[in-house]
Order: C-alpha cells, then structure tokens, then sequence
C-alpha cells in the first residue's frame, strides 16, 4: 500500500493551493475544538475554584446522633417528643486514622480533617462574630488555595497563629503579628496572634471567617478525639458523586459530593459543558462536510485518471486506498496544525489564576489536544470514504471517454 | 491450464454486446467470431458507430460482452470477477489511449512503471530500471523526469507504448493512437509500434480510420454494423 500512499500524496501536493486551503479549514476547526475545551475547562475552574472559593468537592460528616435516653427501671414506656438538633455535636470520632484510608480511595486527591465551631474576635472595644475552621498544619491550602489569596503575613498556622480575611482585618484594625482574643461559643478563650491575611474576593470568607491550627482548635471547641468534618479535593470533580460512593462503602460515614450542596452551579457547569460539546460537534462536522465536498470535486475532476489507472489494472481497492488516505492525510496534518496553532496562542494567555473580568479563563492542559486530532483523523478517514467508493466505482470505460 | 505456444491470444465465438435494456435496448456487437495468434499487427476498420470501440473494450476487459465466448491465452474471461480481470489486464493487456492518456501529476518514468508498481505495490528499483530502458527504445531517455503535463502530444504517447509495455503484455490494444497527432508524430509513433512488434512480439490490434496506418499493419479485420466483415 506503500504505492497507493505516494499516488495519494501527489494527488495532494499537485494542486497545493487547494489542499493548503483544505488543510487550513481543518486546521481552523480544529483550533476552535480545542479553544471550546480549553475555555469550557478554564471556565469551569473558574466558576468552582474562585467565584465560590474554595469549595470542597466531596464533605464527609456523621449524622447528628440523638442523645441516649436514661434507662428506666419499670416496665413504663418512654415517648419522647425530639428537636434534631441543627449542629452535629458528635463529629467523627477516632478521624486521624480514617485519613489515610481516605486518601487512597481512587479519585480522591487531597483530603483536610476540620474542625468548625462558631466564635467572636475581640479586640479592645470591637467584637465581631466567625466562623473557626481548624486546619492541619500541612493542609492549610488543601481545599482553599490560600496561597493565592494571601495578601500580607505568612500562611504558616503552627500554635497561636489565626489567619484572617482583609475586611474582618481591617475592621478590627489588626494586622499581622497583632494579638487577638478568641472566645468560643463553649466559653473557651485563647489569645491568638495574626499570622496572615488574605483577600479572596468571596464576602463570607473576607469578612467573618477565621483559620486556625487544628490542635488549638481541639482545646478551644472541646474535641479531643473528634473532627466536625473532612473535606476532599478530587482529580476530576466532575466525578464527585462517584467516589462520595465509594467513600459510604469504605468507611461507613456520610460523604456528600459538591453537587448536592451546590445544585445551582453544578447545573449551570453542567449546560456550559454542553454547550461547548455541541459546538465542538459543530466544528467536527465542518470537518467532515469539508473534506467529504472536496475530495467530491476532486474525484469528479480526476475521472479520467482514475479509469487510466483502472485500465492499467489498478484494483478497485487501490482506488479506494488512495482516496481514503487523501482524507486521513488531510486530517492528520489540518489536526497537527490546528493543535500547533491552539498550543501556541492560546498559552501565551493569561493563567486562570490571575484572569481578571473580562479577560477568557483559558486553560490550555484542557484543550483536549490528543483528543481533537484522534477525532480530526477519524472525521476526515470517514468524510473520505464516500467519496473513495465513488471514485472505486467510476467506469473506466465512461471515464477514459473512448 | 498454462498457456502452450499452441494456445490462440484471444477467441470470440458468436460475442454479442448490448447497451441497455427494454425499448430501448441497442445491440452493438451482432454475434462475432475471431481468432487472433500471438505477435500479430492487426488494423480494426470500421466507421463511427460500427462497434470498435466496443470491442476494444471487450477485448480489453472493461467492458463485458452480453453473451458469447470470450477466451484469452486458454483464460474464460466472460465468468470472470472485477479482481480477476484486473489482474488480467495487468499482466496481459497494454492500452494507447486516444486522449487522457497519462496521470498528469507523474513523471514520464513513473507514468511508464505505474502498471507494474501497482502490481507490487511499491516502485521497486528494476522497475525504474526497464522504465528507463523502454523510455530509451520510444526516443525518450532526455524526458524521463518531465511532468506528463510537460510533454507534447507525440511525445505522451510514446510514453503510452512504453508503458504498455512495462508488464511484457501479450496484446496491446490501440485506439486511435495517432488520431490527434501531425502527421510527422503519427509516423514516429507507427515506427515505434512496428519495431516493437517485432522485437517484442507483442501483438497489437490498432483501431483506426486511416488507411495508411492499416497498410503499416499485417493483417486487418472490418467491422460493418456490428459483424466482422
């Protein structure tokens, strides 16, 4: 078939405006293929990492647990009229050991043992209510990616650090290295010393939030053994509900994927990301129309030669050789230069991290590179094969026009 | 069954060929009976419409006859398949077009070497080689790289003897071969068909209108209203 290659390869490069042209077409679909995945994907970290921070793809939590009843001595019965409770009081006991179960579930990426509780900051005449989280140490950034919002201090939490949102700062007129008292619903008091303050754009986390180290969180909040809940990032978070499965089956506890509490986003990525496969389809089809009218015309025009090379006792299988690999050599190279060109101007582009409004989150690692030039190859090959059986079937006899 | 020396080039008994169907069904070929041996020259006369073309078609195996015998080198060819016949007139059969005669896009070498690359399905080197040679034997050895597109009229159709030539066919068949060419070209490419004939001892059956082209042959058949006359 080595022979059938070259005869197809001269047919192309003997009119090369034309295939150029052809070539360029594909190439521009392609471009459009990969900048629709790249921009869907930058679009959706956009919307999950940074308009609702940081967000937990997967929360794993107890049910709040009714306090057992006194046990009575006589035969009487009990009825007891319940308010559920709107806190868990319990959290999950014995956490620590479960991380490292935790972590080796597949699709699970980072995971943060937590324990929140609700407290005021006073300093001087001011108090102002937060919510505490206390982190791990070494996990500080595993859901939130502080490291971006930090604006002044360290990000460092060890001991009597607390780390603060801007606004709550400068309301309370702290700032990094300052003391400030903790008192927590349960009575408890520390004081604490600002280690850092960040700025994360997200109203919540800014004004009323504090983080803290999670051993000096177990003091203030009365949890020795306990953690009020473990959050997860995972690899693909469109995979949340899945390994929140996977997670009820391991461990037993309640796992609760990012796509129950945020019902709302969750929808709108999912109609984003049809919107961009439908697009994406529609660029494919480009391809497949375009390939299939050209390699028309061009077997229409080459009539002649394709009844001379039958008569010369080319099979009707070399025929059809020669014109599908028109098409896959048509794919194969409007592919390359169509991720050649999506790889090079859309790189340059802003990093999702630092997009500012107006600009497009464009994330080039979702590009779907590999992918858009597997399905050029293929669209083109199939948009060729119609064609090919035409060419295969033309009547050397009507075609050499004797 | 191998061919003997003994075997005929071609028989027909009592072929007919018919375009279409119903009302308005047109027989062609009237029922012909032919023999040819190898190495011959052979003149097809005939006027336009007589069905010469039709049977240069037949016996080139493009076309196949309604009904009748149709036997080449011992082969029935009538019950053959696409991919037998194919094969066939690879190996067997050289055409001459009148027109359209070369692939443009190639050169005159690889224009000659194209029956036999597309047998192997790769130019192999001793291809090239004979192409060169049969170039050389059309006059054309300073032409061996021009573009098809390139060359004049007399000069694409020596290219076209070469290349039917290539595979060593036992039957080349010609239609019109000179018919668009001056008459100085049209003798060129007369000279070349009888020498090859004879050093080759391939058999040619040329379709022409021209009488001096049939006195150049050695023997002639005429076709009249779709029967050999």
């Amino acid at each position: 078939m080595r022979y059938g290659l070259k005869v197809a390869l001269r047919h192309l490069t003997s009119n090369l405006s034309q295939t150029g042209l052809l070539v360029f077409g594909v190439a521009v679909a392609v471009f459009i293929f990969i900048f629709m995945s790249a921009l869907i994907g930058g679009l959706a970290d956009l919307m999950v990492n940074r308009t609702l921070g940081g967000l937990a793809h997967v929360t794993i939590k107890v049910e709040d647990k009714a306090l057992p009843l006194l046990k009575t001595d006589s035969e009487a019965r009990v009825l007891v009229a319940r308010q559920k409770s709107t806190r868990d009081t319990t959290g999950i006991q014995d956490a620590m050991p479960l991380l490292p179960v935790i972590d080796q579930v597949p699709g699970v990426a980072v995971s943060s043992a937590q324990i929140t509780g609700g407290a005021v900051l006073i300093r001087g005449e001011r108090v102002r209510q937060v919510s505490v989280t206390g982190l791990a140490p070494d996990r500080v950034t595993a859901i939130i990616p502080f490291e971006r919002y930090l604006h002044t201090g360290r990000l460092s939490l060890e001991g009597d650090g607390i780390l603060i949102g801007a606004i709550l700062a400068n309301d309370m007129n702290l700032s990094v290295e300052s003391p400030v008292t903790l008192r927590t619903d349960q009575g408890n008091t520390a004081i604490l010393r600002v280690s850092g303050i960040f700025s994360s754009g997200v109203g919540q986390l800014d004004t009323a939030s504090a983080y803290l180290d999670i051993r000096t969180a177990r003091n203030l909040f009365d949890m020795p053994n306990a953690v009020s809940r473990i959050e997860l990032k995972l690899t693909d978070l469109y995979d949340a509900e899945t390994v929140a499965a996977r997670i009820v089956a391991t461990t037993g506890l309640d796992a609760e994927p990012w796509t129950a509490t945020a019902q709302q986003l969750y929808e709108g990525l999912r109609a984003q990301s049809d919107t961009g496969l439908i697009l994406k389809s529609f660029a494919l089809l480009t391809i497949v129309i375009g390939v299939a009218s050209s390699l028309m015309l061009t077997t229409y025009r080459r009539r002649p030669e394709i009844g001379i090379m039958r008569a010369m006792g080319a099979s009707q299988n070399f025929i059809l050789f020669v014109f599908v690999s028109q098409g896959a050599i048509i794919g194969l190279f409007g592919g390359l230069i169509g991720a050649g060109l999506g790889v090079a101007i859309l790189t340059p582009l802003t990093p999702i991290g630092e997009v500012r409004s107006g600009q497009l989150p464009i994330d080039v690692a979702q590009g779907s590179i590999g992918l858009a030039i597997a399905l050029t190859m293929i669209g083109a090959t199939l948009a060729a094969i119609l064609p090919a059986r035409a060419a295969s079937r033309i009547d050397p006899v009507e075609a050499i026009g004797q | 069954m191998m061919p003997s020396d003994e075997t005929p080039l071609l028989e027909l008994q009592d072929l007919t060929k018919t375009f279409g169907t119903g009302e308005t069904a047109t027989q062609v070929l009237k029922g012909l009976n032919l023999t040819l041996q190898k190495g011959g020259m052979i003149a097809l006369l005939g006027a336009s419409g007589s069905g010469k073309s039709t049977l240069l078609n037949i016996l080139g195996t493009l076309l196949r006859p309604t009904s009748g015998g149709f036997t080449m080198l011992g082969q029935n060819l009538f019950t053959a398949n696409d991919a037998t016949l194919t094969d066939f007139r690879n190996r067997h059969i050289g055409f001459v077009f009148q027109l359209h005669n070369l692939l443009p896009d190639f050169t005159a070498l690889e224009n000659v070497i194209f029956p036999s690359a597309v047998r192997d399905g790769v130019e192999r080197p001793a291809a090239r080689r004979r192409g060169a040679e049969l170039l050389d034997i059309v006059g054309l050895s300073d032409r061996i790289n021009f573009r098809a597109t390139k060359l004049s009229g007399g000069q694409k159709q020596r290219v076209a003897v070469a290349r039917a030539l290539m595979n060593n066919p036992d039957l080349i068949l010609a239609d019109e071969p000179t018919g668009n060419l001056d008459s100085k070209s049209a003798q060129q490419v007369m000279d070349l068909i009888t020498r090859v004939n004879k050093s080759e001892n391939t058999a040619f059956l040329i379709s022409t209108h021209d009488e001096d082209i049939a006195a150049q042959c050695t023997s002639r058949i005429e076709i009249r209203d779709g029967r050999i006359s």
